[in-house]
């Protein structure tokens, strides 16, 4: 029996999560929304921009706004790194800087729909493995980066549901499947999740986590959004547990249609 | 390069495609998922006009999808005023009988030292066109000290060949911001009518030579004020999706410079209204989702405060637009009088007032080794 139905605890490189739902930082209207929605999520993995950060303060207000809340892993992402020894630049001085080993490894050349290059994030993820990072890769939906990715000892794996802002769900689902049913790391949904049904969606096909930034942080109340999609996460990761029943294309009476055979 | 394309267009077909336009064009546009060039036309037509509310709200959505609740800060830094061109509606024309100056390296090095003081990470540099007075080498040795302070150094001066932006790539400069100034050929020759700048196609070809040395920032601008806006909104556009599609791993950014009064006495031949300047940025957000859309402070606070959340995400404050203008101010003059002179402080109020974010620091110097 598959491991994940036995117990509900998520576990990422040796660290239990209670939630299933990590949170985008960059788009908030203030630290202030930033800090109620974090609470109203119950997230416990939240990521923000390395080049959001002031690496030269280690007073910098974005990174305390997130560190102050308890139990939270600090998830630094390299957002703008247009190839790997820029993604591995980065890392190395959120290191230094203290920020932990944890790395969201995000390689987007594209500036327009921020699309992961397969490539460059298989390089920078064996060299970041290599120098002790636990390193979580956003990627396309490939089942095969996925599993390229596994072998070279990412912690997980982030495909999109859809490009990044676009709210548009899950539109990568039979990949997204495959990558799930082969998967021996977390799968966690990136991307593209605009409304809770969507995070549902991902949690019912069996994504072990979702990741949501934009969906929050642009909505008329993101502290209710933020409370929604919790909700929906922890609905979509109950049904998939309680193992979902299986769409079919025909009817079933309840009164099958034969039972006078069995009379 | 964009001359090829460009020469494709001339500006009466454009013209006659956007006047072109009725209100069911318009609508179509508005509706459709990605737009033909007759759509984009129909965006700016006249016949558009009467949806600029439905357009403001598109803009505003996709911004925020997009980008956030966040406006982007940066700061201008003049390092010279000396010229060699005459163009007729700045202050710097070689004509004008003002005080000149380019800062030495220790006197740039304190503008920026104040500048970061007062918060920001993000620095433009500027300069006339005077290869003499400001050689590409002491922009490249200005920008391997600058960058060592903030996390991003784009640079707003003359064009250069694609090795010399190149070299200043590897100095640390990470954007290229070159204004057009117009795209109708006639009246480009005409308010240039010297110096290196006379040139249309050099200036034209000028960002493709920039995503060919590989800057992550190509900003571009028509300076509204010469000629039609409707057309010179139309061939921005064009300019901006072809830039995108050429240099793909480039972050394309349009500004949106109203013509000011400057030394020399120019009055702008064609007025642009609030209405026009509104309608251009709400334009371009809808065909550009992921541009980087910048007003400066030569806006006054009226128009600055209440387009900042219709599509804007970059915003300067406290801009001076003379070399030393902030350590050493009126040493040399400006290049034209800034509308807006609310400090960066009072700026990140008025931006957090609109529920948006002011953000110091998007970039990181580190990106570039």
């Amino acid at each position: 029996m598959d491991v994940k139905k036995n117990s509900d605890d998520l576990i990422i490189a040796g660290r239990t999560f209670n939630s299933r739902l990590f949170i985008g930082t960059g788009k908030f209207s203030s630290s202030a929304v930033m800090d109620r929605a974090i609470i109203a999520s119950g997230t416990e993995m939240i990521t923000v921009a390395l080049r959001r950060v002031d690496l030269d303060n280690p007073a910098d207000d974005l990174l305390n706004a997130i560190m102050k809340h308890e139990k939270i892993q600090l998830l630094p992402n390299t957002s703008g790194a247009r190839d790997a020894d820029e993604a591995l630049r980065l890392a190395r001085l959120a290191r230094e800087m203290g920020c932990g080993n944890w790395i969201k490894l995000e390689v987007t050349p594209d500036p327009r729909y921020l699309l992961p290059d397969p490539v460059e994030t298989l390089i920078a993820a064996e060299k970041m493995v290599k120098e002790g990072f636990i390193v979580l890769p956003y990627i396309n939906a490939d089942p095969i980066l996925a599993k390229r990715l596994e072998e070279a000892g990412t912690a997980t794996v982030m495909p999109l549901g859809s490009p990044i802002g676009s709210n548009r769900g899950i539109k990568t689902e039979e990949n997204i499947r495959i990558i799930i049913e082969l998967a021996t790391v977390p799968v966690v949904v990136d991307a593209g999740l605009g409304m809770p049904s969507h995070a549902a969606h991902a949690m019912e096909m069996g994504a072990d986590a979702v990741l949501v930034n934009t969906a929050i942080a642009s909505a008329h109340e993101p502290v209710s959004m933020a409370a929604a999609f919790k909700l929906g996460v922890e609905a979509g990761r109950a049904a998939f547990s309680s193992g979902k029943t299986v769409e079919t294309l025909t009817a079933h009476p309840s009164s099958p249609l034969t039972g006078f055979l069995r009379d | 390069m964009f001359d090829e394309l460009y020469a494709h267009h001339t500006w009466e077909t454009v013209k006659e495609l956007i006047y072109g336009c009725n209100e069911q064009d318009v609508q179509h546009a508005l509706s459709a998922e990605s737009l033909s060039p007759e759509e984009m036309a129909a965006l700016f037509s006249p016949a558009s006009d009467p949806f600029l509310e439905t357009m403001a709200v598109k803009s505003s959505h996709i911004t925020r999808m997009r980008f956030g609740n966040i406006i982007q800060l940066y700061a201008p830094l003049y390092i010279s005023n000396e010229c060699t061109n005459s163009c007729v509606y700045c202050g710097f024309n070689r004509n004008n009988d003002i005080k000149r100056m380019t800062l030495t390296l220790d006197q740039v090095v304190d503008e920026a030292n104040l500048l970061y003081e007062r918060g920001f990470r993000h620095v433009l540099l500027l300069t006339g066109e005077h290869r003499k007075a400001v050689p590409v080498s002491f922009l490249g040795e200005i920008a391997e000290h600058i960058h060592r302070k903030f996390a991003s150094v784009s640079i707003e001066v003359y064009p250069m060949e694609t090795d010399e932006y190149r070299y200043m790539s590897q100095r640390g400069i990470d954007g290229l911001t070159l204004y057009q100034e117009t795209y109708n050929r006639e009246i480009y020759s005409e308010v240039h009518p010297a110096g290196k700048k006379k040139d249309f196609l050099w200036r034209l070809t000028g960002p493709d030579r920039g995503g060919m040395a590989g800057f992550r920032k190509i900003g571009i601008a028509p300076l509204l004020g010469l000629a039609d806006w409707r057309v010179e909104g139309y061939f921005t556009a064009l300019h901006a999706l072809y830039l995108s599609k050429t240099y793909w791993r480039s972050h394309i950014q349009i500004s949106f410079p109203r013509l000011r009064k400057a030394p020399g006495g120019f009055h702008p031949p064609v007025e642009i209204s609030d209405y026009a300047l509104t309608h251009l940025i709400c334009v371009m957000r809808i065909i550009l989702p992921d541009a980087g859309l910048v007003l400066s402070t030569r806006e006054p606070e009226y128009i600055r405060d209440n387009v900042m959340s219709l599509g804007i995400t970059m915003m300067s404050a406290g801009s001076r637009t003379e070399p030393g203008g902030y350590t050493r101010p009126g040493l040399a003059d400006n290049q034209f009088s800034i509308e807006d002179s609310r400090s960066p402080e009072e700026m990140c109020r008025v931006i957090r007032g609109h529920g948006l974010d002011p953000v110091w620091k998007d970039w990181d110097r580190d990106f570039i080794s």
